[in-house]
């Protein structure tokens, strides 16, 4: 019952959206959907920590303690984005960048969106997994190009072609997947029901399921960004509006990595050997340090924080590669914090330069002069990224280390360089914009800033006490994927 | 109940499948490209009927019409449409090395038989040898996206590649689920149509369809 609220809401609003969405009053209504699609999701995390996993509709949708931490989160953010891009959006309607055709189109596939990340979370069955999760990209491909520039369009192209063919090998690791399902299984249905092959994945022929992961992990790993799957990233991410860049990095991109972790999961069932997780530490690895060094060859800011997204994709990556409660359990606190950290920091991007008239970070100064609480929270967001404390995110990048350190010390030379570069990368680069003298101009509309600090609150709490019921929440999630 | 004539016939839609891949990657003209690719959703859709009628499995008749009404008359006609809407149905492509393409086509097909050998093996299923074929068709679409530079030929390689996709899914499994292939179904249909508003999108931009224009955003 509750599963049908948290997914019909949103679907709902995207239709009605659909007629109503270039109203005066859309804004409002986007936020009130994502806001009843939060209290559901609210309602459904309640019943699954009274009662515990349950299914629903003939076992095509399915709730266990690590994907309704990752729906709990995913609505909270949809809202808060919802409530952010409702100035910005009004923001950028007065500056002429959209007009009411296109606000119609964003508010829809705004909604849409959400229904297509929550519908990959909750499904059951890895085959609707894989269509909810082209579903997101078809949903934000205009919405990337949703100001009609060469640019905008140039990334939306890239972003389409890339994704859909990273997504079309996923297909095909889902199609071996059922290939080896079928044998244990039976044809049907019911092969391709994520609980089903977890009860038999000690069963599944491990030469096919290889292979599949092989391709899953390409295919889904398309969409989480890893190196060198991640070009469309940071063009998407700099191009299209900046609530579309937040919910991107700040939910997009989990979900994917949600897949790939479920994925694994079968996968270490079938093979006796670590093969799932040595790959997914290779690529996580890579991300990360590549990504570090990219950071400081950066000119637009969005692009910049969209190189921090693949890093700190790259670093949940190869925690959960390494395995193991700590490791998972860090993993998951890293996606909770990044993805509140990150939408935050894009808040306050979105409108720094809506006041500034630019991206490039040269011509962005003294935010702090102009807006004391849009600087203050692009400071200390992005201290909060760059994993210091007391922030959440030092917490998990210290956990992911200590265990690196423990079970893989090669890889811990490697985390540090790359976590050292950003930091000097990033932190030269935000200190000039934040402080200074400015010419920028007041905002047409009050930018919605309370997003920001309680992202940034949450996040800080995180590193200072993390609330008994949540890590008894985090330790199930970890203990079902560690 | 399944018949060598079946099997037979299977391999051969199999084959004219990989001939009708290389053929579009060798191919200069849009319009020839589109009507390959209806080709190809025609032998697919053949080779979908002949696995459901020799197998007996009923959900595969329902893909097969699936496959017909997508892939051999609504998109070839949308892209039809499209291109007259467009007019750039006079626009030939100056590839760059047919040779060496087919040359690299080959290679990843070999490549594409010995990832499949271990798998097919394991398959019971009447098709078993064409998964090759299957994952073949994939790769050179794959290419086709790669090599080529306008918009529209990127796009029949896309929809190729989920051909090929198709194909390895009837060809090792009998296909999936039924609400799997209505949601791929569904997600192909929107991709087009997307794909159909890029188009005029870019046209409206750049004044062309080649993607030659869309390399601005790089790495300094």
């Amino acid at each position: 019952m509750e599963i049908a609220l948290v997914l019909g809401v949103p679907l709902a609003g995207g239709l009605i959206l659909a007629l109503v969405g270039h109203l005066r009053w859309a804004p409002e209504v986007n936020a009130a959907m994502s806001l009843v699609t939060l209290g559901a999701s609210a309602l459904l995390t309640g019943r699954v920590i009274a009662d515990g996993p349950m299914l629903a509709l003939d076992e095509q949708f399915f709730v266990d303690p690590f994907n309704v931490f990752l729906v709990a989160l995913t609505a909270f953010v949809a809202f808060t984005t919802a409530l952010f891009s409702r100035p910005y959006m009004r923001i950028e309607e007065h500056h002429g960048r959209v007009n009411a055709g296109r606000l119609r189109l964003y508010h829809s596939m705004y909604q849409l969106f959400t229904f297509t990340m929550l519908l990959c979370l909750l499904s059951n069955n890895v085959g609707i997994l894989w269509v909810a999760m082209e579903g997101a990209t078809l949903t934000t491909v205009l919405l990337v190009s949703l100001y009609r520039t060469p640019a905008s369009l140039e990334a939306a192209w890239k972003y389409f072609i890339l994704c859909g063919v990273g997504i079309a090998q996923a297909l095909f690791g889902t199609i071996l997947l059922y290939f080896a399902a079928e044998k244990v299984l039976g044809p049907g249905g019911s092969s391709l029901l994520w609980t089903h092959l977890y009860e038999v994945r000690h069963e599944l022929e491990p030469t096919v399921l290889s292979l599949a992961f092989v391709f899953l992990l390409v295919g889904y790993g398309t969409k989480v960004g890893l190196v060198p799957l991640h070009n469309w990233l940071p063009d998407a991410h700099a191009e299209g509006p900046t609530p579309i860049s937040a919910v991107l990095s700040g939910l997009l991109l989990n979900v994917a990595l949600y897949a790939v972790v479920r994925s694994k999961v079968l996968v270490d069932g079938a093979l006796e050997r670590n093969f799932s997780g040595n790959l997914m530490m290779g690529f996580g690895l890579l991300s990360v340090v590549v990504a570090a060094f990219f950071l400081s060859r950066q000119k637009d800011i969005k692009r910049m924080f969209a190189y921090s997204s693949i890093e700190h994709m790259g670093i949940m990556t190869f925690a959960f590669g390494m395995g193991g409660t700590v490791a998972a359990f860090a993993g998951l606190l890293h996606m909770t914090v990044h993805s509140l950290t990150k939408s935050a920091i894009f808040y306050t991007v979105g409108h720094a330069a809506q006041a500034t008239g630019t991206q490039e970070m040269a011509s962005i100064r003294g935010l702090i002069q102009q807006s004391p609480a849009i600087g203050w929270g692009l400071a200390l967001g992005t201290l909060a990224i760059l994993g210091m404390p007391p922030f959440g995110v030092f917490t998990s990048e210290f956990m992911v280390l200590t265990t690196a350190m423990h079970e893989h010390p090669w890889a811990t030379p490697f985390l540090l360089i790359a976590l050292g570069v950003a930091f000097a990368a990033i932190f030269s680069k935000v200190q000039p914009m934040v402080f200074g003298e400015t010419e920028a101009r007041r905002l047409p509309h009050p930018p919605a800033l309370i997003p920001v600090f309680v992202h940034l609150a949450i996040v800080l709490l995180l590193g200072l006490y993390i609330p008994p019921y949540l890590v008894d929440w985090y330790r199930q999630a970890a203990a079902l994927i560690g | 109940m399944a018949t060598p004539f079946s099997t037979q016939l299977v391999n051969l839609l199999a084959a004219f499948l990989l001939l009708l891949a290389f053929a579009m990657l060798a191919q200069r003209r849009v319009l020839t490209l589109i009507k390959m690719f209806a080709w190809q959703g025609a032998a697919l859709a053949a080779s979908t009927l002949i696995v459901a009628w020799s197998t007996g499995q009923h959900h595969l008749y329902f893909s097969a019409a699936l496959t017909l009404a997508l892939k051999v008359i609504f998109i070839p006609w949308a892209l039809h449409r499209l291109i007259d809407r467009l007019n750039v149905r006079w626009d030939i492509e100056t590839l760059i090395n047919i040779p060496a393409t087919m040359l690299i086509g080959i290679g990843l097909v070999i490549f594409a038989f010995a990832l499949a050998t271990p798998i097919a093996q394991m398959a019971s299923t009447l098709t078993r040898s064409t998964l090759g074929i299957a994952l073949a068709v994939v790769l050179l679409s794959f290419l086709m996206m790669i090599v080529r530079r306008k918009a529209v030929p990127q796009v029949i390689g896309f929809l190729s590649m989920e051909n090929g996709l198709f194909f390895a899914a009837t060809s090792a499994t009998y296909g999936m689920p039924l609400v799997v292939e209505l949601g791929i179904a569904l997600d192909v249909l929107v991709g087009t149509f997307i794909f159909g508003i890029f188009f005029f999108h870019i046209r409206e931009q750049f004044d062309s369809l080649d993607i030659r224009h869309m390399e601005k955003l790089k790495e300094d």
